[in-house]
């Protein structure tokens, strides 16, 4: 079982954020296939959050095909992060270091760097590529 | 389905001065509503009229499809907390059990009982001398097992302690999704709302600002940032809700149906606190404005 929390100054509405963890756990293998979210009463009542928000974030992550309800029983994780998407995190892993080396070399600081990654993530999701 | 508040040209007015005016919402069942405003903006006025304690000047307000407070029926279906929650300081919680027991028909003693031992309550103690956090969830229980379909409560949390605020929240917040109650809370912090509510009602001025679901506000709301423009050249589907220019640059929180095209503006995403602020920031000046130009008229 993992637990929920919630940054308030993120940005990041509480919905998505809640999105996010169970992504992340499930690429870091805290959960795997079969593993239960917690109750939907339990994340309200240890978050103090609209019950909404949390049905929201579960049946977006049903929608993904990560997790599944099980009526009167609870929502169970469905599938780990396919291993193909893992496999392909190390190869991908060792460009981005090679072009933070370029960057850096180039003169960025890490503010730079991170200002021209979220620009052009921001730019290609504008173009509808990423 | 049938609104919770219904309110069209909805006022109230004490001698000359309006408290609430020109008041017209929809707000669907199911949700957590925020109303949200400075001191004195009029959201007791408007939760009052809600509940049937005050009766209107102007215009009409429904509540779940009946008027306010006109009938047991529908005085049964409202719950009602008012600013400070009061409670009997000379009653015990046990007594006050008892008399929501007898005060309301569909009341259920199983659901107090267990919320008073949840919250280690000693039914002995006095109301009088209870915490204040205490005292808020001994109104709000009494509230939850009336239950009713709607709840209204008048800034419940202003006067609590950050943990209690949050246990308070936590509760009503369980409430919600064991019962699917429908919510109406004030505050005049946004923070405090932030987490809790899905639906937003921002009153300043005796005027609705803006109202509707928390996240179409936050997605059709953006910060803009760019070389200094004009703003009359804007498209026509975007409303600027407040501006700000210096020498060169331009920031400009607008209200856009559409995605922001332009390339040359830098677009953000804004957080529910600066839009709300800026919503209260804009009734100000339009303030301002009215009253500069009633003295130029008399000057």
């Amino acid at each position: 079982m993992i637990e929920f929390h919630l940054n308030a100054s993120s940005g990041v509405s509480p919905y998505q954020q809640l999105v996010q963890q169970v992504r992340r756990a499930l690429v870091l293998g805290l959960l795997t296939a079969g593993d239960q979210l917690p109750t939907v009463k339990d994340v309200v009542a240890q978050l103090a959050i609209n019950p909404n928000t949390v049905l929201k974030a579960y049946r977006e992550l049903e929608h993904s095909g990560l997790v599944a309800a099980r009526a009167g029983v609870g929502t169970f994780v469905t599938s780990t992060l396919s291993d193909s998407s893992r496999a392909a995190h190390g190869p991908l892993r060792e460009e981005l270091e090679s072009w933070f080396g370029k960057a850096r070399r180039a003169g960025l600081d890490d503010e730079s760097i991170e200002a021209l990654f979220q620009d052009t993530f921001r730019s290609l999701d504008a173009q509808g590529v990423a | 389905m049938t609104a919770v508040l219904d309110a069209s040209g909805l006022g109230k007015r004490y001698g000359h001065r309006w408290a609430l005016r020109d008041c017209t919402l929809q707000v669907p069942a199911g949700r957590v509503v925020g109303l949200v405003g400075p001191n004195g903006a009029g959201k007791t006025t408007l939760l009052h009229l809600a509940v049937g304690l005050l009766q209107p000047s102007a215009g009409e307000i429904g509540v779940l499809g009946g008027k306010p407070a006109d009938s047991p029926a529908q005085l049964g279906r409202v719950g009602f907390v008012a600013q400070d929650t009061p409670v009997y300081g000379s009653l015990s919680v046990a007594d006050h059990l008892r008399l929501g027991g007898w005060l309301n028909p569909r009341f259920d003693a199983a659901v107090a009982e267990r919320r008073i031992d949840q919250l280690g309550l000693d039914r002995k103690q006095r109301a009088g001398k209870l915490s204040g956090g205490q005292r808020a969830q001994l109104a709000l229980t009494l509230a939850i097992a009336k239950r009713p379909e709607l709840l209204v409560l008048d800034e419940p949390v202003a006067s609590l302690d950050p943990l209690a605020r949050h246990e308070f929240l936590q509760h009503l917040m369980e409430a919600v999704a064991d019962d699917g109650v429908s919510v109406v809370l004030s505050s005049h912090l946004v923070a405090d709302l932030e987490r809790v509510c899905d639906y937003l009602i921002v009153l300043t001025r005796s005027r609705v600002q803006v109202s509707g679901d928390v996240e179409e506000l936050l997605a059709c709301h953006h910060r803009l940032t760019g070389a200094r423009k004009d703003p009359a050249r804007l498209p026509a589907d975007q409303e600027i809700i407040e501006a700000s220019h210096t020498d060169r640059q331009s920031t400009l929180l607008v209200r856009s149906s559409g995605p922001i095209l332009d390339p040359a503006w830098t677009v953000d995403q804004i957080g529910l606190e600066d839009l709300v602020l800026a919503y209260m920031r804009r009734a100000g000046e339009a303030d301002r404005a009215t009253r500069k130009s009633h003295l130029g008229s008399v000057g």
